[in-house]
């Protein structure tokens, strides 16, 4: 790494914020819940720890180890209070990324409960990987228009791959905007190159994107596309608090189609985008409330897996 | 077929996207796709070809980037507004406007051997089964 790379990331732990890099979905138990249910409550979040909270106000912090030695002394009766540290380091979310670093490095905690300043509510957690993959995101907003040739940084993705962690890319797309329409999907296509993913891989992936940006475009006030970048595959996430799809069944059918005359004159609405989706991907789910928003998750195997799975669901078919 | 064959073919002229690479016509174009429904061009497999369209805005470049087409041409003599050359600059695709219609155009290139976008990738892939 040159210089003035090394420069730009001590910046970065400087100028960003924890709550932009924090998980904000906070997976947390209350102090009575007994310490039998931990197991199952690490085990589907795949997390290592949690924090423990009673009435929004966090009282300790309970990870795999207080568990390990729950389970070496006996598995005893008792409830998480028992077991939790209570000594936690915290952190504000206001505050610069570089105080999470120092607390996590000196004082060795795995994850740090983020509140908020004014009112002390939970409202998130940083962990180590958080603070790389948010770093990583943040490089790559910045190189976005620097020139940079995809052999430089094919590395990074077998970085990815050793160290089993994934670098999360996050899209805003606001809604009616035509123009703009398509630059998260080119954007995420970039930055797949360069990470040095396969051609065919890559197009499958942009071009759900785009279709999935084309909706939230034309039917949505605007939304969010999350990518998850990691070792096995890549899971695209794309959200929004729009009207909704009353009849999935009928939104999947090729052709069917409630696209407005002006999205169809610009030559899309053909009923082709959830189809297509479905097409490009190995997995999809789509999941909407009418009124109050759609989502759809897919997920897309790296090249070696893909072609078994999908040749497996040919073979079914 | 090379580019600058297929602009002399089309009797086209070139309008931005790669203006300062002279060596833009000799990009190698492996087929064909002609549609004015983007929807249509994002489910079918364009990559290495040329797009012809009688639409002119932006999506036109962003669809064609995304699939991996390698050229555009506008038919009818349709140009379009700065931004969608600009954007095919970025992009690095190049442009071009053909006073032919669509069904000239397709016609003419069909008659020089130009194969089908969809055929290439299908016969790929039959030779990989074979």
């Amino acid at each position: 790494m040159s210089e003035a790379e090394v420069t730009k990331v001590q910046e970065m732990v400087y100028e960003l914020l924890v709550r932009e890099v924090m998980t904000k979905k906070v997976i947390s138990v209350t102090p009575s819940s007994p310490m039998g249910d931990l197991r199952e409550i690490l085990r589907v979040n795949r997390i290592s720890g949690t924090p423990v909270v009673e009435d929004g106000r966090l009282v300790g912090i309970i990870s795999v180890e207080d568990f390990i030695r729950w389970l070496a002394d006996g598995r005893p009766e008792c409830r998480v209070a028992d077991r939790m540290t209570r000594n936690v380091g915290t952190i504000c979310d206001d505050e610069p990324l570089v105080q999470a670093v120092n607390k996590i490095e000196r004082q060795g905690f795995g994850r740090l409960p983020v509140l908020r300043r004014d009112t002390g509510t939970v409202v998130g957690v940083i962990t180590k990987g958080d603070i790389i993959s948010g770093m990583l995101q943040h490089l790559e907003v910045d190189y976005r228009n620097a020139e940079m040739r995809g052999a430089r940084s094919s590395h990074l993705f077998e970085d990815i791959i050793a160290d089993r962690s994934s670098l999360r890319l996050e899209y805003r797309v606001a809604g009616a905007d035509f123009t703009r329409a398509g630059a998260s999907a080119g954007s995420l296509k970039t930055t797949l190159r360069r990470l040095g993913l396969d051609p065919q891989t890559t197009r499958r992936i942009a071009i759900a994107t785009y279709e999935a940006e084309m909706n939230l475009i034309v039917f949505t006030p605007g939304g969010r596309i999350t990518a998850e970048v990691g070792p096995e595959m890549i899971r695209l996430e794309v959200e929004d608090n729009g009207p909704g799809i009353p009849d999935i069944e009928r939104a999947m059918q090729p052709g069917f189609s409630t696209a407005p005359d002006w999205v169809r004159e610009l030559g899309f609405g053909a009923g082709m985008g959830l189809p297509n989706i479905k097409k490009c991907v190995d997995r999809m789910s789509l999941d909407s409330k009418v009124g109050k928003g759609t989502r759809i998750e897919m997920e897309i195997l790296m090249e070696h897996q893909g072609e078994s799975q999908r040749r497996g669901a040919e073979a079914r078919a | 077929m090379k580019l600058e064959e297929i602009r002399k073919v089309l009797d086209a002229e070139w309008f931005g996207g790669m203006v300062s690479r002279p060596d833009r016509g000799t990009r190698e174009v492996r087929s064909c796709h002609a549609s004015d429904l983007l929807s249509d061009v994002l489910t079918s497999s364009g990559v290495g070809s040329i797009l012809l369209t009688g639409l002119t805005n932006v999506q036109v470049v962003r669809v064609a980037e995304l699939s991996d087409i390698v050229a555009v041409c506008f038919v009818r003599d349709k140009k379009p507004q700065p931004e969608v050359a600009r954007l095919a600059e970025d992009m690095e695709i190049p442009l071009l406007v053909t006073h032919l219609s669509m069904f000239e155009s397709c016609g003419r290139l069909y008659a020089k051997g130009m194969p089908v976008a969809n055929r290439v990738e299908k016969d790929a892939k039959c030779q990989r089964q074979k």
